[in-house]
């Protein structure tokens, strides 16, 4: 056969596979509202960048019938491409092949393209849209999955993982995603959970529907486990590319630093904070007031949305902005607001993003579902990352910073590298009500007019104890500043930094609280 | 969760949210802060300090067999009744001697963690 046909041959059994699980369950899945994977794949990478391997994949399934099944690619794509014009590994598991259901050979391509991004230190992307273990192949299905986990694990904290949850991913499937450093959803197609509406009518009788037990809006603010959130798929492709602008691609490199553009104007930072501390205002206003053209990507930002986690660049340079929200619950720290805060700040140090943190909290939440559901536990974890944490660290007091939030909330004292409060900043173990009460309780509660002692007193604690100046006098804070210069003395900081050298003492790894 | 479609658009708009009318104070540490509340904390459920004599389920599952009657006194240690929980039999013992004073449950009955299973005199 002349090598003409042999081309031809290999553009016809292509075609046949690309067409995935035919052009009827193409039609159901459009159906869904749901793009393809070949689609999905085109829509996020870089027009004609993408590489596809193990097109021809066969399954080697035997029994119940298997033996008679073509699975086309077996059910996932994988491959590499580029998005900004750099490189990056993306897989996508094709739900008209199977369900996208995951057998040992699917987990080999997926497992192949995963020692690809970790050989090769490129970014990994996976696109999640699977009815879970193909069942008729038994622990081979297991242990695919088993050698995922292993690698997402090894890959933590090296180069960037993102899954893109577009589908189902039910069962032991949900540990991958889980593993890695950014989860996506959108509404009414990402379906996350390990025991379905089905099992937990059985074992409980209790009746609910996919969408209530682990859609997006659950996992986007309820469990915490998405990052990000979309209405569309294509509103989510925007997301993931408007996030990889901002990270490395791997641990050893440095984000990119991009043209310098100056905060909006409309962003007023002596304006947007109340000089009352018991007044609220957006943090995020904040942020951008500070931030390169007001740009600020943030994560998870319908669950514990009293502290602000994301991305903004200052002077061309990603940074991982870590901030107290007084807009909900005052501000305070909790379980879920040191969960999300503790992690964000050590995915910033494991990828040389300096981590700014923007101080304004009245302390911790009390109440006993906090104790009982380990406060102590979680929010010290907000410590370790903290104390752990060897990137650039610079911290802006705004305004208030009581007691044991103070210390968690990039102090000086867990080697944040500079730390700035603004004029207005009240450093003290409470606040002046709480303080006064039991400083002078005898004096208030013997007073002829307590609650005119009351004021009295309060007053006296604000003069003394409600600024910056105690903690300035003792160098816990390096400087105190006016609110338009924090720009200013950021940008200083990061440049000043920029050779920082510090490492931890050596050791295996430490035990963080889980 | 239909309900609640506003919220990722109304938690990044600041003049919807500084106009709404949820604003609200909390106590931390004896200061009163105006803020807003999270779903979270405001459908939390509240602690209250359990009763000793109700006998509850720790796990969800079926009842296959119970052992007590209305009225019997059962020492401590002895089996009260049987629930099959995740293919499990587990058996119901009596954490201290106690008189069964009612039986809120029935053979085949399939319940929740939390059930009242029986009430102690």
């Amino acid at each position: 056969m002349p090598l003409k046909n042999k081309i031809q041959e290999l553009k016809e059994k292509r075609e046949e596979v690309k067409m995935g699980g035919g052009e009827k369950a193409i039609e159901k899945q459009q159906a869904m509202g749901k793009m393809t994977a070949r689609e999905r794949i085109m829509a996020l990478l870089d027009k004609d960048s993408f590489t596809e391997y193990d097109l021809f994949v066969e399954h080697e399934a035997r029994g119940f019938d298997m033996e008679n099944k073509v699975l086309h690619g077996d059910g996932v794509i994988i491959g590499t491409g580029t998005m900004h014009n750099e490189p990056v590994c993306i897989f996508a598991q094709d739900f008209t092949v199977a369900g996208g259901s995951l057998g040992m050979m699917h987990s080999r391509k997926i497992v192949k393209i995963m020692d690809h991004s970790l050989k090769m230190r490129m970014p990994l992307i996976g696109i999640n849209d699977s009815g879970g273990a193909r069942i008729q192949e038994g622990v081979n299905s297991l242990a695919g999955y088993g050698e995922i986990f292993f690698r997402n694990t090894l890959a933590s904290g090296v180069i960037p993982q993102i899954s893109v949850i577009l589908g189902p991913c039910a069962g032991g499937a949900v540990y991958s995603p889980a593993l890695t450093d950014f989860v996506f959803v959108v509404d009414n197609i990402s379906k996350m959970f390990i025991t379905g509406p089905e099992v937990i009518k059985t074992v409980l009788g209790e009746e609910i529907s996919m969408e209530d037990l682990g859609g997006a809006r659950v996992h986007s603010e309820i469990t915490g486990n998405a990052h990000f959130f979309a209405e569309s798929e294509a509103e989510c492709f925007e997301q993931i590319k408007k996030l990889m602008s901002f990270i490395p691609q791997s641990n050893t490199i440095k984000a990119k630093v991009i043209e310098v553009k100056a905060p909006k104007g409309k962003y007023n930072i002596e304006k947007i904070v109340p000089g009352d501390p018991k007044m609220p205002y957006d943090i995020r206003d904040v942020v951008k007031a500070i931030t390169d053209d007001s740009d600020f990507l943030e994560i998870q930002e319908m669950w514990a949305m009293n502290m602000v986690i994301g991305f903004g660049r200052i002077n061309g340079q990603t940074c991982g902005f870590v901030c107290n929200q007084p807009l909900f619950l005052a501000g305070v720290l909790d379980v879920d607001s040191s969960d999300k805060a503790a992690r964000f700040i050590r995915y910033c140090d494991a990828f040389n993003i300096p981590i700014v943190t923007l101080v304004d909290l009245p302390g911790y939440l009390p109440g006993v579902d906090q104790e009982h559901a380990g406060v102590i536990r979680h929010g010290a974890k907000i410590l370790y990352a903290y104390s752990e944490a060897t990137v650039t660290k610079l911290t802006v007091i705004i305004r208030k910073a009581y007691g044991g939030g103070y210390i968690a909330m990039g102090s000086r004292h867990l080697r944040s590298d500079f730390v700035f409060a603004w004029p207005g900043a009240e450093i003290a173990v409470m606040g002046p009500e709480g303080a006064a009460n039991i400083i002078f309780r005898k004096e208030i509660t013997t007073a002829e007019n307590p609650d005119e002692m009351r004021k009295i007193k309060v007053q006296e604690y604000k003069d003394k104890f409600a600024n910056p100046y105690v903690a300035a006098a003792k160098g816990y804070v390096d400087s105190v500043i006016e609110p338009g210069e924090t720009r200013k003395v950021l940008i200083h900081g990061i440049e000043v930094a920029k050779n920082k050298a510090i490492g931890p003492p050596k050791k295996k790894h430490g035990i963080p609280p889980f | 969760m239909k309900d609640s479609k506003s919220t990722k658009k109304s938690a990044g708009d600041k003049a919807e949210q500084l106009s709404n009318s949820k604003f609200t104070t909390l106590n931390i540490m004896g200061d009163e802060y105006i803020t807003l509340l999270t779903k979270k904390f405001e459908t939390r459920t509240k602690w209250e300090k359990p009763n000793e004599k109700n006998i509850a389920s720790f796990i969800p599952g079926t009842v296959t067999e119970i052992f007590v009657k209305e009225g019997q006194t059962v020492k401590k240690g002895e089996k009260i009744m049987m629930l099959e929980a995740m293919k499990m039999l587990n058996s119901i013992e009596l954490p201290f001697d106690g008189k069964i004073k009612k039986i809120h449950v029935k053979v085949g009955d399939r319940i929740p963690k939390g059930t009242l299973l029986i009430e102690l005199a």
